[in-house]
């Protein structure tokens, strides 16, 4: 016996088996995401004084983004439509934008990630509570990474040149040992990396350029007063003055030995980063695969289209409405994440 | 053990009228099978080594438990190869390793996969007289899923640094700090298996609202299939969350992330490097929040079944079978509101826990209907008494003790004394051990005909059932004894330490000494269970290929539609287009020539042929 009711519906439901699926599969997920809001909410209201950041988001850039699934949510409807219409090339039309509209979030959002990837945030000992963001000078970054390369470089060169002459020696004296360094991968730099790597290659500061205007602010602490703060980072040594800074930038040079943590953007800098990547990680990975089914809709089922147009229909209504709670699921980050 | 087979239905002949099931190969037919028998059967196999696997980790526990620092006989050498440890004596740390992993596999990976996957799969596509599952491939990935999944968590037992540690709870921060890989190997197969269950759950829904043959309603379904549509949403709505804090907690030890880990945390002495400001408390709701609808995933189904048996062997209609139904779906609503009755120490404060202090008595009342129904149902029935039906039997007062031990649990003033002892240990095991997994054993023994076309011994069955019956008291009913004289649940030592201490001038209250030594006859009754499962083990192999034929497709002469296909089930499952008449019990209905009706059988007179028992008696069998 075939399976009933895979195309056309149950007279006594109303519905077809893949849509009463794809309803109890968003049912799912809306458990999912609403778990994930609610330990945001609880994450939110639990936060230690002072440890929640608010406003670090770029907020035009995400309501461009709220835009563009917008449109998308629109045109996978008109591509459905086309379909029921018979429009087979209005079909493709409308589908092809839908998936440019999602590969274009998706871009946006790797800008967005990777600009608070190389994003730091450095929290000095200081009689003061000081902490500013900014980057590590560039210059100084690289030439640290190429110093670090090429030590590494160095010591391996060595251990595989005492291992040879070892291993055609007799072999009476121990094995050379392995070379012990601090494995880096420059990605983003740790509070334990920036010390292993200070002691590894002898640097007693770290050059940063500050900005001038914070790039956040913590939920309950005052807003910080640019000026004064200015003042304080130059208390912190006398070469941290050095420098001045270029456009709205200051370098510092901060001693090593000062450094209580440094972290980039990125999860474990807080309880809100970690939050915020994995929700917005979370959605990501959802527009890619729901990307990915609507292209091959479009892409890959045209004989489909010759031989069971229902089906079809059928397929991309499903498809459509996992991208409508894919939006759905946008509408409420955007404004919980940049907004409030 | 002469037997004439005429009536005997085959997979063969019924294959000789579906032609167009084109022609499938080894692997096609039995490794990814789309066929929901298959399916069903490799869920069974896979969940059943489980439950071995499980329980030999629990019978080296016990070992420790019983005569704490010697050396374990028979596996001690090879737990100290993987886990170091000398003289095959069982490390604390071995011991935390068998004790989470005990707890995952029981859970995870044999009660869920076993009640819902296996028997479900097998049994409701056949009940509700549909061809297959709604989506077999989906089916087949949950299944393979689940494998995968499996697979990621039992190998975790082999990696270095061994298995997680933390309970099957894994209350954080405990669980990112423990020095293994073996959480996030966990974590990884639990996302994996929640996969797998959603897919599993949506399957299952979608089937019984698509795919009942016509004439099947609602209320003309066989309570089993209502049973697992519960399950299957509760599955549905309540896994993704706890997916959500596994996502969560792979990161706080993946990423460094603080999710659940709070500000000034000291880790081993050293105060961690973390940004600190999460919550602890969050994990545990968000377990929670699955983990209690979860211990209703465990019952439910063997709920049903029982009631299917019990039914089908005192042949009398099922007592308040709609009664039965609105009671199983008010609890599945009820038990996503009481999950925080497992934190009442957590201090949530006073005015949470009176909320499910609440509720949690309210969930009671449809457990209790649920036990009232099935009790009622044996009411002056005239029982057929075999395998299946002794273990179904033997359900209904394990279940009951389980879920009356749960009411001091639920309330916060006797939980705060309760909580974490060996009382709660034994509270849920008499509804997981001697209830759910005693009604598993009499789906085996019921459907096992169905699947094989033979029967198991009846006499070993039997030998089997009162062993086991034996055993499995005397393992759990001395635990509430223990609970309540306060022993903890998670001591490696077995509360040896504490045995005897009772200085109350000095105010150390210890652990008298008569309840630490009862962990021994404890786990000689568990080792002898484990022994006791062996005629089991022999009848069900044997059986395979030299069980007693059944005499007729319907050997229990039931009326529900899984038995009125031949036997074993063909591809399609059906012979040709079924329709539903009846409800799901008429036994004993009066105007039936046999004593009972099959659900697609036209009743010969038109009237009303509802639940009149029947005053003539009911041939035994
Ligand atoms: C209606 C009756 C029930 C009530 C009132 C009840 C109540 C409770 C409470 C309050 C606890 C927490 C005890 C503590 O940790 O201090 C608990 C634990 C537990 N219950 Fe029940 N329960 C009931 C039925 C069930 C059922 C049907 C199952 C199914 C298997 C079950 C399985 C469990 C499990 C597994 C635990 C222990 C979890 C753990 O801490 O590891 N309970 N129960
Ligand atoms: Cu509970």
């Amino acid at each position: 016996m075939e399976i009933p009711y895979t195309v056309k519906p149950r007279p006594d439901t109303g519905v077809y088996n893949a849509k009463i699926g794809i309803w109890l599969f968003l049912a799912s997920e809306i458990m999912l995401f609403g778990a994930l809001f609610s330990s945001y909410i609880i994450l939110r209201i639990t936060a230690p004084e002072g440890t929640w950041l608010e406003g670090v988001l770029n907020v035009p850039i995400g309501f461009g983004n709220t835009l563009v699934l917008i449109a998308s949510s629109v045109t996978v409807v008109m591509a459905w439509a086309s379909l029921k219409l018979n429009n087979y090339k209005a079909f493709q039309r409308y589908m092809i934008f839908t998936v440019l509209c999602a590969l274009t979030f998706l871009l946006v959002k790797s800008f967005e990630y990777n600009e608070k990837f190389h994003h730091y945030e450095v929290w000095t000992t200081d009689e003061t509570d000081n902490r500013f963001t900014g980057h590590f000078d560039k210059e100084w970054l690289s030439e640290q990474k190429a110093a670090y390369k090429a030590r590494v470089a160095e010591m391996d060169a060595q251990y595989q040149a005492a291992l040879s002459e070892w291993s055609s020696s007799d072999k009476s004296t121990d094995a050379p040992r392995e070379p012990d360094y601090p494995k880096i991968t420059f990605f983003t730099l740790t509070t334990a990396e920036i010390r292993d790597l200070s002691s590894f290659l002898g640097f007693d500061s770290v050059i940063f350029e500050k900005e001038h205007k914070h790039a956040y602010k913590y939920a309950g602490m005052p807003e910080v007063d640019d000026h004064a703060h200015h003042d304080e980072a130059g208390h912190e040594g006398d070469e941290s003055h050095a420098e001045g800074g270029h456009g709205h930038h200051e370098t510092l040079t901060i001693p090593v030995g000062n450094i209580k943590r440094a972290s980039a953007f990125i999860p474990s800098h807080s309880t809100f980063f970690a939050i915020y990547f994995t929700l917005t990680g979370l959605h990501a990975l959802h527009v890619f695969l729901g990307a990915c089914v609507l292209a091959y809709f479009v892409f890959c089922n045209r004989r489909m289209w010759k031989e069971d147009p229902d089906r079809l229909a059928n397929r991309v209504e499903v498809g459509g409405l996992f991208w409508h709670f894919v939006d759905l699921v946008w509408i409420f980050l955007f404004p919980v994440l940049y907004l409030l | 053990m002469a037997h004439d087979s005429t009536q005997t239905s085959t997979a063969d002949h019924a294959h000789g009228e579906h032609d167009h099931h084109h022609e499938q190969n080894f692997w096609q037919k039995y490794i990814f099978s789309t066929d929901h028998k298959v399916i069903g059967i490799q869920y069974g196999i896979v969940s059943l080594l489980f439950l071995f696997l499980g329980f030999i980790l629990i019978s080296c526990m016990r070992w420790q438990l019983a005569y704490p620092g010697q050396p374990l006989p028979i596996l001690g050498n090879l737990i100290n190869d993987l886990y170091g440890g000398a003289d095959g004596i069982m490390t604390p740390e071995i011991y935390n390793m068998f004790g989470a992993m005990h707890g995952n596999i029981m859970v995870f990976l044999a009660i869920v996969p076993l009640g819902f996957a296996a028997f479900g799969n097998y049994v409701v596509p056949l009940q509700i007289g549909a061809p297959d599952m709604a989506f077999p491939r989906l089916n087949m990935a949950s299944f393979w899923l689940f494998f995968v999944g499996a697979i990621l968590i039992f190998g975790s037992m082999f990696i270095p640094g061994g298995p997680a540690q933390a309970g099957w709870t894994s209350y954080s921060p405990l669980a990112s700090s423990v020095p293994t890989n073996g959480q996030a190997y966990w974590l990884v197969g639990l996302v994996i298996l929640i996969a797998s269950s959603l897919l599993g759950a949506v399957n299952f829904i979608a089937t019984i609202i698509q795919l009942r043959a016509p004439g099947m309603t609602w209320m003309k379904m066989p309570f089993f299939c209502w049973a697992q549509f519960v399950t299957a949403f509760l599955l549905l709505l309540a896994f993704p969350p706890l997916q959500v804090a596994g996502i969560m907690q792979l990161f706080d030890i993946v990423f460094d992330t603080s999710f659940f880990l709070p500000t000034g945390l000291i880790i081993g002495g050293q105060p961690a490097e973390i940004s600190g400001g999460g919550s602890p408390v969050l994990w545990q709701h968000l377990f929670w929040f699955l983990a209690h609808p979860e211990v209703y995933v465990l019952i439910l189904p063997a709920v049903g079944m029982v009631s299917e048996i019990i039914t089908n062997n005192t042949r009398r209609p099922l007592w308040g079978y709609k009664t039965l139904i609105y009671a199983v779906m008010t609890l599945g609503f009820l038990s996503f509101i009481v999950w925080a009755h497992h934190m009442y120490l957590t201090g949530m404060g006073t005015v949470i826990s009176t909320f499910f202090q609440t509720t949690t008595m309210i969930i009671s009342i449809p457990s209790v209907i649920i036990l009232t129904c099935l009790f009622l149902t044996l009411w002056g029935g005239s029982m057929r008494i075999n395998t299946p039906m002794l273990f179904a039997l033997a359900f209904l007062p394990m279940f009951g003790i389980g879920g009356l031990t749960g009411l001091p649990l639920g309330f916060s003033y006797s939980d705060l004394y309760l909580h974490d002892t060996y009382y709660v240990i034994a509270h849920f095991h008499y509804i997981v051990a001697p209830g759910t997994i005693f009604a598993f054993f009499a789906g085996i023994y019921y459907w096992f005909p169905k699947a094989t076309g033979r029967y198991m011994s009846d006499y070993w069955g039997r030998v089997h059932f009162w062993l086991s019956l034996v055993f499995m008291n005397l393992i759990f009913m001395p635990m509430f004894l223990q609970g309540l004289a306060g022993m903890h649940r998670r001591m490696y030592d077995g509360g040896v330490t504490y045995a005897g201490t009772a200085t109350p001038e000095e105010g150390v209250v210890g652990i008298l000494t008569k309840y630490v030594e009862m962990n021994q006859t404890i786990s000689i009754a568990a080792w002898c269970l484990g022994l006791s499962q062996i005629p089991f083990i022999i009848n069900f192999f044997y059986s395979i290929t030299n069980g007693k034929k059944v005499e007729s497709p319907n050997p229990w002469k039931a009326t529900t539609l899984d038995w009125q296909t031949p036997t074993p089930p063909p591809h399609g499952n059906f012979d040709g287009p079924i329709e539903v008449f009846n409800g799901p019990y008429e036994y004993s209905a009066p105007g039936t020539d046999d004593d009972f009706l099959p659900q697609n059988v036209k009743p010969s007179k038109g009237g009303d042929t509802t639940s009149a028992p029947s005053t003539e008696p009911v041939p035994a069998k």
